[in-house]
């Protein structure tokens, strides 16, 4: 083994380890997507976020934007406290956007999905996004459900009598 | 004459010197030879050496001097350190007490670089020859030769290949060291050892383990560049015939003291009973040929009486 | 009774021996590694010897690893409806644990266990004494080349890994299982972060490439010089490496991953 045919593998080891770290970063992370600038950072509160998660994404039209950046509660208002961050060339949303946490698929994941109002001022960093909506939580969804075949029927019963 | 000048550029400024010296001639050799003998101090003086290793004392209180240009042995029954003799002059070892000047530096309290740089100036054969084993012989060689020296590489070779037709190896430069017999490893060993001209060179246990052959050779090499290079040598051995054919000067260690000093001839006279069981290898004297134990009847009797 | 407790004793006592002996020659060696740049041939040697010939062991698990995990994955994702998420499980099992975890024991095994041997034998022909003697340093020469090398190497060989394991993932999945294609990979660009769980895994494995070789490489210069000496050392370094390998991934893992 030659000391040229050694100094050519360990070229072609490093380049191999070099190329594997790039296709990971490229192709199985979100680099791609990754502006490398941070994006101006809008907040929302909501009365419960359940199952929404930081780094969950936030979309509009579907299309995702940005993702969920904190998650707090605020004592004061005990409501939960939800930053996000917007990349910065989707800098058009209308003041009166709406906020709303939808389920992916039925038993999904949560993400925020943004309603564009009609308001012609944009919002900018550190606005708050008045108009929110609530996750689903399937547990209450089934219980009123039930809670109104159950007045249903007593309804109709009402009615036969 | 170009012998006695090596030797003496060889302790400073080496090869460059050498170059210069022989196209200066005949006159530059009678000057160099003149500075030598005014240098006629011990090379090398051990007072006192006190040395233990794990509980075992292996020095108690040695006193040896190690004379310019000549060869001294070192020898002694197996295990009475000898090698940690060696090791302590190199500064591999530090004395728990005791003093090692090599040319008037004294080697435990030198700081690691000038450490470093008395180690260039000695060259150290080892027991089985202790080639590095991933690089054939003329590389071996060249090691040091590439380590400390900013020598071209054509000057190298020519360096590399006058050692290896010292010690008669020139033809075996491009073997790896396990193509190598043990007597043809320890050659290129030498040769290695000599490879920057030091000014001493040290023999850990040269012959032993060596055929006959192997043995006349290694004796004829380390007188005669002893004397072409005006090296002073010390040879760490219990090979007493072959010790005693080339040494100018002979110590004889045991238990961790002197137990005798002198020339061949004057040892072969010593009144040291332990001395001549040694010198003569008998195999009963002060050193018993029976391990410590109760008396041969005793003991017979008493496995008897087991059944 | 005594007895024991000195025994216990001693044990402790020559353990942290071994432990400050290991510390004092790390520095000897970091110390050691500027003089390194000036002979780049032995560090790009080593290299080879310890990063280019672990190639096929490493890739060659990492595709078998990713296979299992799409297997694996998609047999307990399937089961709640949630088989598109395949890509983001193995992507994230790779990235975060496996390919740093699993390359490190791979890497002890072979190059550690390689390492302890040919420096323990260089020991016990004393061939590191007689550089000594020459007035070469062995750690400069011998073990910090080795040391650099291993630290190279073993972040590469980890990348190469679960590079390897999601396409064998994707094989499985895609290929065999009928995932959905795209959905393979766009939910895993969603999931997979590059600072969070990429950059985590670089770090991890540097963290581990560094202990492994820093093991391998006292376990031989410590060695005792005798064959039993020699192939005790190299028992030793996979053993310690492999539990310092698992116990640091737990700390890393929490210190990285968790709230």
């Amino acid at each position: 083994m030659t000391t040229r045919t050694i100094e050519i593998w360990v070229g072609v080891f490093i380049a191999a380890g070099l190329a594997a770290l790039f296709m990971l970063a490229m192709k199985v992370s979100n680099l791609s997507t990754y502006q490398g600038e941070t994006g101006y950072e809008l907040v929302a509160r909501f009365e419960d976020i359940s199952g929404l998660k930081e780094r969950s994404p936030v979309t509009v039209a579907g299309v995702r934007i940005g993702r969920v950046k904190q998650i707090v509660f605020d004592d004061q208002t005990l409501e939960a406290k939800v930053v996000m961050e917007i990349e910065p060339r989707h800098n058009k949303l209308p003041k009166d956007t709406s906020a709303s946490i939808y389920t992916s698929g039925l038993l999904g994941e949560k993400y925020i999905g943004l309603d564009p109002g009609g308001d012609m001022e944009s919002l900018k960093q550190g606005d708050e996004i008045q108009l929110t909506q609530d996750s689903l939580v399937l547990e209450k969804l089934v219980g009123q459900f039930v809670a109104n075949f159950i007045n249903n029927k007593s309804d109709k019963k009402v009615e036969n009598k | 004459m170009s012998g006695s000048c090596k030797m003496e550029l060889a302790t400073g400024r080496r090869m460059r010197g050498i170059v210069i010296i022989t196209s200066l001639g005949h006159n530059a050799a009678i000057f160099f030879a003149a500075v030598t003998i005014m240098n006629e101090s011990s090379l090398i003086q051990i007072r006192d050496l006190h040395f233990a290793h794990k509980q075992r004392v292996v020095f108690d209180g040695v006193d040896i001097d190690i004379q310019r240009g000549g060869i001294t042995g070192i020898m002694g029954p197996s295990g009475t350190g000898k090698t940690t003799l060696l090791r302590l002059i190199g500064g591999q070892l530090k004395p728990t007490r005791g003093s090692i000047l090599v040319d008037d530096e004294n080697v435990p309290r030198l700081p690691r670089a000038a450490l470093y740089r008395l180690r260039q100036r000695m060259g150290m054969l080892f027991q089985n020859g202790a080639l590095l084993t991933d690089m054939n012989v003329y590389d071996n060689i060249a090691y040091p030769l590439r380590e400390h020296t900013r020598l071209s590489e054509t000057l190298i070779r020519t360096l590399v290949l006058m050692k290896l037709e010292a010690v008669g190896l020139r033809g075996a430069r491009d073997l790896m060291p396990s193509e190598l017999s043990g007597g043809m490893g320890r050659r290129v060993a030498l040769a290695r050892a000599i490879a920057l001209d030091p000014m001493m060179v040290m023999y850990d246990e040269p012959f032993t383990g060596q055929d006959p052959i192997s043995k006349g050779v290694l004796v004829r090499l380390i007188r005669s560049l002893n004397d072409a290079l005006g090296l002073t040598s010390i040879i760490v051995s219990h090979d007493i015939e072959e010790t005693c054919a080339i040494a100018d000067y002979i110590y004889l260690l045991s238990g961790g003291k002197v137990v005798a000093h002198g020339t061949a001839q004057a040892l072969g006279r010593s009144e040291s009973a332990w001395a001549q069981q040694f010198l003569h290898g008998e195999a009963d004297g002060p050193v018993p040929f029976h391990y410590p134990a109760n008396t041969f009847t005793d003991d017979v009797m008493q496995s008897g009486n087991v059944s | 009774m005594l007895g024991a407790l000195q025994l216990l004793g001693q044990k402790g006592l020559d353990f942290f021996q071994r432990l400050g002996r290991g510390n004092i020659l790390l520095l000897h060696i970091v110390e050691g590694l500027p003089s390194l740049l000036p002979r780049l041939p032995l560090l790009i040697r080593q290299t080879y010897m310890v990063g280019v010939l672990s190639l096929l062991i490493i890739v060659v698990s990492g595709l078998f690893v990713g296979m299992v995990l799409g297997l694996q994955g998609y047999n307990t994702l399937v089961d709640f409806g949630a088989a598109e998420s395949l890509g983001t499980m193995v992507a994230l099992s790779l990235v975060r644990e496996l390919g740093p975890v699993v390359t490190a024991l791979l890497f002890a095994g072979r190059a550690g266990s390689a390492l302890t041997a040919e420096i323990g034998l260089m020991k016990a022909t004393e061939q590191l004494s007689a550089m000594e003697m020459m007035a070469v340093d062995p750690v400069r020469r011998v073990l910090a080349p080795r040391f650099l090398a291993g630290v190279i190497s073993m972040p590469l060989l980890a990348a190469i890994f679960s590079a390897i394991g999601v396409l064998g993932g994707w094989f499985v999945g895609v290929g065999l299982l009928g995932v959905d294609d795209g959905a393979y990979w766009m939910q895993m660009q969603d999931h997979v972060d590059v600072y969070d769980d990429i950059m985590n895994g670089v770090i991890k494995s540097l963290v581990f490439g560094v202990v492994v070789t820093w093991i391998a490489v006292f376990e031989g210069y410590d060695a005792a010089p005798t064959s039993e000496g020699v192939s005790r050392a190299t028992t030793r370094t996979v053993v310690h490496a492999a539990l310092a390998v698992l116990g640091l991934d737990f700390i890393l893992t929490a210190l990285m991953f968790g709230d």
